[in-house]
This record gives structure tokens, C-alpha cells and sequence, in this order.
């Protein structure tokens, strides 16, 4: 395993949570979408953690990245339950208030 | 007393604030009020009056003045009064018949829905006199002066319910104006000159030559035009027959005691500082009028127009006696005439009161129904006809004496006592026509005469009083002693009223200690001793002197050393007193037998019907219309004074519409036109401005809108495309 083709890895998976939140409607997918991207990010911090630096300062970065993913779901799932309570659906089209 | 006259003004005016304040809420509508200031004013007055009498000088003179208004230093306008002999009688003959107008006016005005208001403006009537009476400058009685024209506008005009009653204050108002303005030029040209205003220092001012010539005689004919007006002279007598609209009291107060006596006591007062020919001047005038306005008295029929004339002329009589000389005659028969004719004017209003009418062809036969006010009227009558014994008599007689004395001097003025004699007869006639027509002979009117009736006590006992006072001992003796002509204060000899030679101007002007302190004192000038030292002239004497009824029994060497009378020089002494005597003794004689044969005339005219009024009017047409239309002055100023007026209106009204107007109205129509481009620059650039600015910004907010879509991928996809461009900038 080469730094390049963790980074094709990385890149690759930053780009299908790029599609998934381009394409779908569904809150929770885009949410999915998110985290896949974060992931993606995450690989990237730990391939440059362990073949430039050799320091772990990248791969603890990617640990606080996780656990902030994780509060980010929670919240962004809050953010849904009350999206669905008002409106009935989790679709993101519907949630356009701020169009100008 | 005398340090406390300046209180006898107030007094009225206390009442004049009170009822007019207060006066319909007060116990008897607050008439009591006025009674009883102006009765408490003729209690000081008396008083005042005796401590005077009891001094017995020709000269004592109280003068006390306080600065009352400084203008910047050297200016100061002093107020203060001025008590002498003149001023105390005045006061007297105000006060006095004042009062008895206010008891008469309260059986006159009773029930009248106005009372108490009327009892205000006689009282601020009264106040304005007694300030007039009491003032010690020239300024001051320009104050009161006006305040007299005033309080008689508004009690001539006092029914002005009536047309014609507004109209004659109105008229009233107006005409003193026209007099008052040349009074006001006079001594504002005395004032311009002399730079002071009080009287004792106007005159020693123009005795230092200050003033003097024809600009001194402008201004005394110019503050006599003020007593032409007041004191309703010709050309200026039209107000006083129109005010007769006016309440009868009140004619009786304005012919009596107040206003035209103003005008004759104004020429009095300021008597030193008349020339020769302004003395010319007012004598003629009186001749006009006294002989103008006794031709109307004979054709008129209202039995107040009729006592108006009369009054005209004999104030007439009194400017005449003061023109010629007769200083103690005129303010006598002001005196006199005060009584008589407040007697007269009451007595026709007890007529007018009971019978309703003031045509005397209405009347007739009232004797009976009313003693009291006939007796008393033929008193009056008699005193004014100048019947020997009565009041009239001693005054009128002083006058023509005075008249004759100065006719003699300069036989081209003759004509003044020609002119007096002749209508002493004439005053006779008509006066006894009045009585007889109102008084004796049958009634015309039954209906009116069945009516008639006494008037009440309060309404006689005034009546009474009055014809008590139309006595000639009352004034006989004394009057003549305490109220004497003042020295002239001209230092250039006179020709024709030779002031006395060497007589020093200053003497006139008496000591003045307390001048500006508050402690007044009475002053006293030398040449009082030397009447006092003239066997019979002592305050014993006026009983023995009163038989004659006139001044004359005096001897007139006794008079001449107190700078009185007719002054002469010690040479032409002798000369002086036969002239005297003879004057004295023709014009006594002469008036006697006019007035007898004006008496006589009217009883052979009315009583006994010997000749027929009718046809000698129809003989006469033209005369007799004449004088019934009263020489047509008031048609004359109709058709000049009054029309000139509207003219000279009209043309200021044409100017006013078309020219005032004219500019007013084009710097209208130019802010019209100027404020139409205003608003259209307004409108189009300005608000342009405004809204253009507003549609830019709408315009480009509608394109902007359109880039917030409010999808979330539309912004992530810009997110992504944003960071992918930035991406290949950087990567070539």
C-alpha cells in the first residue's frame, strides 16, 4: 500500500459523499453523505499521519474528527426529528424557507 | 385740608372702578356709591373753599408737585396740583353741581337698565373734571382734557340704542377732536420752545423772552382752539345741541359744571400767556357764537335745544368777557352760569320727565301741575336773562362793562358790546318765550298736560338748591376780590390790554418751596399785602356791596394796585377809574333795558298774543327758515367737512383697492408662479432622484433573488464547483 493509493482511496470515497449529497433527498442520506466525506478526510489524515510525519498527531486529528462526527449526527438527526414533526417528511426540497 | 386736595379725584374714580365692576350686584344697583364719593368731594371741596375765603388773597396759590416721570435725566415730567382762588371755587362749582346731578339722576335714571353703569360714567365724568380743575401743567390737563372728551362720549352717546344718540357722541367725540388738536399743537409748541410744561414755568419762560410774537400768539390760539371745541365755539358749537340725545342730567352736568366749562377755565388758566391778538381773536369768537347761537335759540322748539343755545352763547358771553379783558368776568359768569343753567337743564328734565315731550308746542299751562320746578325755572330764567338782583345779572353785567371799557379804548372794536347788548335782549326774549310756551297760558296738549305731574323730593330738592344759588349776593363782593386777572407774563408792552408797565414777568410766578419734595407749604407772593392794605377791601365788606349786585360798587382804585384788573399806569389812573365808572354805569343801564324789552317782547309775542309769531315768521320766511335750520352749519359741514371726508376716503379706498392691492396681489400671482416650477423641479428631479435610486435597487434584488434557491445541493454543488475551480487555478 502506497500513500498515492490511499489517497486515490480517499478521494474516491470523498467523491461518492459528494454524489450522495448532490443526489439524494433524503435528509438522512445527505447526512450519510456527510459522513462519508469526513471519512474520506479522515483516511487522508492518517496516510499523511504515517508516510510524511511519522508522528501520530494526524491519526489522533482523525480520532477527533470520529468523535465529532458523532456529535454532528447527533445533532443533525435532532435537527430531522423536528424537520419531520413540522413538515411531515425529511425531504430537503421541502425545507427551502431561505430561498430568496 | 387744602394739602389733601389732590384726594378729590380719586374719590370718583373709586366709585367709577366699583360700579363698573361690581355696580349690578350692589344694594341699589351701587348708585349710593357715587353719591357718596362725589358728596364726600363737595365736603373737601367746601372746606377747601372756606379755608381759602378765610385767607382772602388774591394771590394765595398751593403748589406742590412730585417727578413723576423722568425721560433721561434732564427731562422730567412732574405730577402735582394747583390750589389757588380759580381752582377753588372750580372745585366747588364742579363738585356741587355734580352732586346734585347724581341725586337728580337717581329719580331721573331710576329703573333704567343701564343704572348702574351710568352712575359709573358720571362718577368717571366727575374725576376727569376735578383732575382737569386741579392739574398744575400743561401736560396734566391735556390728560384730563381728553378724559373728558372721552366720559362725555359715552354719556352722551348713552342710549346708543338710539341712532341719533350714537351718533351725537359720536359727533361730540369728533368735533372736540378737531379742537383738541390745535390745544395739543399750541402748547406742544409752547413745550418745543420752553422745554418745560408746568404752567408757573411756561410762563416765567416766555417772560424771559423764550418765546414771544406771532409764534406766542399761534400757540394761544392754538390751546384756545382746544376751549373752541370743548366750550363748543363757533366754528366747533355743532356737538352741543346734538348732545342733547344724551340723559337730561347729563346736559345739565356737561352745560353746567363739567366740559364746557373745561374750555373756559383752560382759557383762565393759562390767561398770562395770551397776546394781544390771540385776545382779539377769542373775543371775536365769542362774539359769533353768542350772537349765532341766541338767533337759533329764538326759532327753536325742543325746550332742550333750546337751553343748548343758550348755553353756546353764553359761553359766548364768557370767552367774549375773557377776550376783552374781563378776567373775573368771564370765570364769574362761568360761575354764575353753573347754577342757573344746571338749574334750567334739571328743571326740563323734571318737565320732560313728567310730561314725556320736549316740544315746548306740546306743553303749556304746567305751572300749575308743577310749582316747584316753575318757580324755580322763572328764578333761573331771570338769572339768565339778566334781571337785576340774580346771579346773571352781576356776571353778564361784569362782562359787558368789560366789553364796553375795551370798545371805548379802541372804538373800532365796538361791535363786541354792540354785538353782547343786542343779544342780552335777544337771551331775554327767548327765555321767557321757553317759560311762557312751557309754563303759563293753556295747555295744548291735554292728553299730555292730564299726565303731568311734581316731580319727587330728590328730583326738587336739586332744583331748589340750584335756584337758591341764582342769587347775585352769593357771588357779589368776594368773587370779584379773590379771583382776579393775573399779570401778563408778555414782557413787550402791549398796546391794546396794556399789561402794567414795569410789572416784573416773575412776579406772576409765585414762590415754589417743595417744588420736588413731598412736604407741600402755601406760598403767598409780595403784592398780596397791597390788597390786603386797601381800606374797604377787607373780608367785612362784601355785604355792603352786594345791593348793586356787581363788582362795580368795588371802587376801582382799590382793584388796580393787585395787578387785577384793567392796569394802568399811575398817571392815567384817574382817567382810568371815569372810563371805568362810565362803562360800569352804561352797561348797566343799556342791559337793563334790553333785557326789559326782551322780557316785554315776549310776553306782548306770547302771553298777551298782541303780535302773531306766525306772521311775522311768514313775514321773515327766508330768515325764519333760516334760523330754524340753524344757519345751516350742520349742512355745511355735511356738505364740506364731512363728504370732503368720504371724498378724500373713496379716493384713499380706489387707491388702497387697486394700487396697495395691486402690488400685494402681483407678489401673490409671482409666489404662485414661482412655487409651480418649485414643485415641478420638485416633482420631477428631486423625487426622480429618489425613486430611481429605489427601482435600482428592486431591479437588481429581483435578478439576485433568484441565485437563493434555498436547496441545499444547489448550494453545495456551488460549494464544490467553487472549490474545484480554485482547485485548477492553483493546480496550473
Amino acid at each position: 500500500m502506497t500513500l498515492d493509493k490511499l489517497l486515490v482511496i480517499g478521494a474516491a470515497l470523498f467523491c461518492c459523499g459528494l454524489y450522495t449529497i448532490l443526489t439524494r433527498r433524503n435528509a438522512v442520506a445527505v447526512l450519510m453523505g456527510v459522513e462519508l466525506i469526513l471519512n474520506a478526510a479522515n483516511v487522508n489524515f492518517v496516510a499523511f499521519s504515517h508516510y510524511v510525519s511519522q508522528l501520530i498527531g494526524g491519526q489522533i486529528f482523525a480520532v477527533f474528527v470520529i468523535v465529532l462526527a458523532a456529535a454532528e449526527a447527533a445533532v443533525a438527526l435532532a435537527i430531522f426529528l423536528r424537520l419531520f414533526a413540522t413538515t411531515g417528511t425529511v425531504e430537503v426540497d421541502t425545507a427551502d424557507h431561505l430561498r430568496g | 385740608m387744602i394739602r389733601y386736595a389732590y384726594i378729590i379725584p380719586f374719590l370718583p374714580l373709586l366709585s367709577f372702578f366699583l360700579n363698573l365692576a361690581v355696580g349690578k350686584r350692589l344694594p341699589r344697583k351701587g348708585d349710593w356709591a357715587s353719591l357718596a364719593t362725589i358728596g364726600a368731594g363737595l365736603v373737601m371741596s367746601l372746606v377747601i373753599f372756606f379755608e381759602v375765603f378765610r385767607i382772602y388773597d388774591p394771590n394765595f396759590q398751593y403748589h406742590v408737585v412730585v417727578p413723576w416721570l423722568s425721560l433721561g435725566g434732564r427731562f422730567v415730567i412732574n405730577a402735582g396740583i394747583l390750589v389757588d382762588n380759580l381752582t377753588a371755587v372750580m372745585l366747588v362749582v364742579v363738585t356741587g353741581v355734580s352732586f346734585l346731578v347724581h341725586l337728580f339722576s337717581v329719580g331721573y335714571m331710576h329703573g333704567d337698565p343701564k343704572y348702574s353703569r351710568y352712575f359709573a360714567y358720571l362718577s368717571v365724568f366727575s374725576f376727569s373734571m376735578l383732575g382737569l380743575v386741579l392739574a398744575e401743567s400743561f401736560f396734566f390737563i391735556y390728560i384730563f382734557w381728553e378724559l373728558v372728551g372721552f366720559s362725555s362720549y359715552a354719556l352722551i352717546g348713552f342710549w346708543f340704542e338710539k341712532k341719533s344718540a350714537a351718533d351725537a357722541g359720536k359727533k361730540a367725540f369728533i368735533v372736540n377732536r378737531i379742537g383738541d388738536c390745535g390745544f395739543l399743537l399750541g402748547f406742544l409748541l409752547l413745550f418745543a420752545t420752553t422745554g418745560v410744561l408746568g404752567y408757573d414755568e411756561v410762563f416765567r419762560a416766555i417772560g424771559e423772552g423764550k418765546i414771544g410774537g406771532t409764534l406766542l400768539t399761534l400757540a394761544g390760539i392754538g390751546i384756545f382752539c382746544g376751549a373752541i371745541g370743548k366750550s363748543a365755539q363757533f366754528p366747533l358749537h355743532v356737538w352741543l345741541p346734538d348732545a342733547m340725545e344724551g340723559p337730561t342730567p347729563v346736559s345739565a352736568l356737561i352745560h353746567a359744571a363739567t366740559m364746557v366749562a373745561a374750555g373756559v377755565y383752560l382759557v383762565g388758566r393759562v390767561y398770562p400767556i395770551f397776546t394781544p391778538d390771540a385776545f382779539l381773536f377769542i373775543a371775536y369768537t365769542g362774539l359769533i357764537t353768542l350772537f349765532i347761537t341766541a338767533t337759533i335759540a329764538l326759532t327753536a322748539t325742543d325746550i332742550k335745544k333750546v337751553l343748548a343755545y343758550s348755553t353756546c352763547s353764553q359761553l359766548g358771553y364768557m370767552i367774549l368777557g375773557l377776550g376783552v379783558g374781563g378776567f373775573t368776568a368771564g370765570l364769574a359768569h362761568l360761575t354764575t352760569h353753573a347754577a342757573f343753567k344746571a338749574c334750567l337743564f334739571l328743571g326740563s328734565g323734571s318737565v320732560i320727565h313728567a310730561v314725556h315731550s320736549q316740544e315746548i308746542t306740546e306743553m303749556g299751562g304746567l305751572r300749575k301741575k308743577m310749582p316747584i320746578t316753575f318757580i324755580t325755572f322763572l328764578i333761573a330764567t331771570l338769572s339768565i336773562a339778566g334781571v337785576p338782583l340774580f346771579s346773571g345779572f352781576y356776571s353778564k353785567d361784569m362782562i359787558l362793562k368789560s366789553a364796553l371799557l375795551f370798545g371805548m379804548k379802541n372804538p373800532q372794536h365796538m361791535i363786541l358790546f354792540a354785538g353782547a347788548l343786542l343779544t342780552a335782549g335777544m337771551t331775554a326774549y327767548y327765555m321767557f318765550r321757553l317759560v311762557i310756551r312751557t309754563f303759563l297760558g293753556q295747555p295744548k296738549d291735554h292728553h299730555k298736560f292730564d299726565h303731568a305731574h311734581e316731580s319727587p323730593p330728590n328730583m326738587w330738592v336739586p332744583l331748589v338748591v340750584l335756584a337758591g344759588l341764582s342769587f347775585s349776593f352769593w357771588y357779589s363782593g368776594w368773587f370779584g376780590d379773590l379771583v382776579q386777572k393775573p399779570v401778563s407774563v408778555i414782557s413787550a408792552p402791549a398796546a391794546m390790554h396794556a399789561s402794567a408797565p414795569g410789572a416784573d414777568p416773575a412776579a406772576s410766578v409765585h414762590s415754589r418751596e417743595g417744588r420736588f419734595g413731598l412736604t407741600p407749604s402755601l406760598a403767598y407772593a409780595a403784592s398780596a399785602e397791597e390788597s390786603h392794605a386797601t381800606p374797604g377791601h377787607s373780608p367785612a365788606s362784601p355785604p355792603a356791596r352786594a345791593e348793586g349786585g356787581h363788582e362795580a360798587a368795588v371802587p376801582p382804585a382799590a382793584q388796580e394796585p393787585a395787578g387785577g384788573h384793567e392796569a394802568v399806569g399811575a398817571l392815567g389812573n384817574a382817567h382810568e377809574e371815569h372810563l371805568d365808572h362810565v362803562a360800569h354805569v352804561w352797561s348797566m343801564y343799556l342791559s337793563v333795558l334790553f333785557g326789559t324789552f326782551g322780557i316785554a317782547l315776549a310776553f306782548v309775542v306770547f302771553r298777551f298774543g298782541w303780535i302773531n309769531p306766525e306772521k311775522v315768521a311768514s313775514a321773515f320766511r327766508p330768515v325764519h327758515t333760516f334760523l330754524l335750520n340753524k344757519w345751516y352749519f350742520d349742512e355745511l359741514y355735511e356738505a364740506t367737512a364731512v363728504n370732503g371726508t368720504k371724498a378724500f376716503s373713496r379716493a384713499l379706498g380706489w387707491f388702497d383697492l387697486h394700487v396697495v392691492d395691486g402690488l400685494v396681489n402681483l407678489c401673490a400671482q409671482l409666489g404662485v408662479w414661482i412655487s409651480y416650477l418649485t414643485g415641478k423641479f420638485d416633482n420631477g428631479v428631486v423625487d426622480g432622484a429618489v425613486n430611481g435610486v429605489a427601482d435600482v435597487t428592486i431591479g437588481s434584488g429581483s435578478i439576485f433573488r433568484r441565485a437563493q434557491t434555498g436547496k441545499l445541493y444547489h448550494y453545495v454543488f456551488v460549494l464544490a464547483g467553487g472549490a474545484l475551480i480554485i482547485f485548477l487555478i492553483k493546480a496550473f
